[in-house]
């Protein structure tokens, strides 16, 4: 199992691991996952993320070829900002959610997923053959910082982040990246930077008295609650964008045409009318309602399926996200847990406000 | 005087009379991180050792715990209800599971004394 730059320091913080994405990564730390996730909410919560990939894309065609690979404009993109984006298949299902950014005028930087790492690597690859770019899978050590302290954290560190905003991107070092984003649903950065200048960086933060460190049970957690997809889980290669609840993501005018793989058929798709969608959920009995329990309606037909579900410490309770017919939701919705009717309540995302600086 | 003996599913079970009362270790519980809800069986209920007979949940993941010899479930931990972080807290205390009236006390043969389930998990 591969390891991340970071796999000794959490040995020395007591993490408990497990496998994820062919990494041994951090579970959850002594503080144990509830405090945990509590702390990023107050405070600020280091998170390992060198598990995702970080692939360069650089070259005079190199907005050209976002263009092509994501469904928005990134001629269009300021540079300096991050954009939410995926890799469509040519049935408008998501390969891949994704961020992109703008760091110069043919030089973007893709941060995707662990788990698609290999596959979107020889996407883009494949189709970088097409243009005059280039792509490189850049070796990096990449932490989280998150949470409402996590700016003052930066600062006091001497990387000057104040004046960000959210989905903004700076490059304040050679080698580093920041981005003022996360997957929490509070206000925070991402930070990329040289292999070998990450340890003395995580033991920098993790010397200030707000910061500690988050495993991924507490991640999982924090995005639930935040109302954030979770690749694999949420979406898949046969849901769409539109059907996932992310159209947002797509400019208007793409969304009925454009020159993006999938195009056609996500315009097609539009048209035709969504036939399922995902919604927010809250379990009426304290039992969690984890990813693949079966929803259905008053009369015990299927409706769909929870993609998403466990405890929201915050929230004080359980709370899942659903895919699920149009119509699915119209009355009482119930799930099945281990053979019992579980009663779910129709819920507005985030389940947990999202607190980003704009 | 009460008997302790220990599975391999790490459960304790201490032995009074033809009762048992039984829990998670407290290693089990180290290992499942913070519990947030605990299903407990209905009184009455015959179990088979090895049914499950409880399902423990962290935040992350719902995990069974089996029936550790062959009885009948006699009283559950109602304090679990409102507080299953008990589990966590007193793992071989106030975080006691269930209680069963044995059927074959010579099942208690093949279990674990605390020096062997020591060794266990060392």
């Amino acid at each position: 199992m591969k390891q991340t730059p970071f796999h000794s320091l959490h040995q020395d913080a007591g993490a408990k691991f497990g496998p994820f994405a062919g990494y041994d990564m951090p579970l959850f730390y002594p503080l144990g996952i509830l405090k945990e996730h509590q702390h990023t909410r107050e405070r600020a919560g280091l998170f390992d993320i060198s598990h995702m990939v970080h692939i360069a894309v650089e070259g005079p065609q190199a907005a050209a070829l976002i263009g092509r690979a994501c469904p928005y404009e990134p001629a269009k993109q300021a540079i300096g900002s991050g954009k939410y984006s995926f890799f469509l298949n040519d049935k408008g299902g998501i390969e891949d959610d994704l961020i992109v950014s703008r760091l110069g005028e043919e030089r973007f930087l893709i941060v995707a997923n662990a788990g698609c790492a290999e596959k979107d690597v020889a996407h883009i690859t494949a189709l970088s053959k097409d243009f005059d770019v280039t792509v490189t899978v850049l070796p990096r050590a990449f932490l989280a910082l998150q949470g409402p302290q996590a700016e003052a954290v930066l600062e006091r560190a001497g990387i000057a982040v104040a004046a960000m905003e959210f989905m903004t991107v700076a490059e304040p070092r050679a080698g580093w990246f920041v981005s003022r984003s996360g997957y929490t649903g509070e206000d925070g950065f991402e930070i990329g930077l040289p292999v070998d200048q990450g340890e003395a960086l995580a033991r920098t933060l993790l010397a200030d008295e707000a910061v500690e460190w988050i495993g991924l049970g507490a991640r999982d957690s924090l995005r639930l609650e935040a109302g954030l997809p979770l690749y694999g889980q949420d979406l898949s290669d046969t849901i769409t964008p539109h059907e996932a609840g992310l159209i947002w993501a797509i400019p208007k005018p793409l969304r009925e045409a454009g020159d993006y793989i999938g195009a056609a058929a996500l315009a097609s798709a539009i048209a035709a009318g969504r036939r399922r969608k995902r919604i927010g959920l809250t379990p009426r009995e304290r039992v969690p309602v984890r990813a693949g329990a079966r929803l259905m309606n008053a009369s015990g037909e299927a409706i769909g399926s929870v993609t998403s579900g466990g405890f929201g410490p915050t929230v004080g309770g359980p709370v899942a996200l659903g895919l699920v017919t149009m119509d699915g939701d119209e009355g009482a919705i119930f799930a099945d847990v281990r053979g019992k009717q579980i009663e779910m309540e129709k819920a507005a995302l985030p389940f947990a406000p999202h607190r980003y600086k704009r | 005087m009460s008997k302790t003996y220990y599975t391999d599913e790490h459960e304790w079970l201490a032995i009074d009379g033809d009762v048992a009362t039984v829990g998670i270790t407290h290693y089990a519980q180290e290992q499942l991180g913070d519990l947030v809800f605990v299903e407990l069986p209905d009184v009455g209920r015959s179990v088979a050792k090895g049914e499950d007979a409880v399902v423990v949940e962290s935040v992350k993941a719902a995990s069974d715990v089996y029936a550790p010899v062959d009885g009948e479930i006699t009283e559950v931990n109602e304090a679990l209800s409102s507080d299953p972080a008990l589990v966590n807290s007193s793992a071989e205390g106030d975080g006691w599971l269930f209680r069963m009236k044995l059927s074959d006390l010579s099942q208690l043969d093949g279990l674990m004394d605390k020096a062997g389930y020591d060794a266990h998990i060392a």
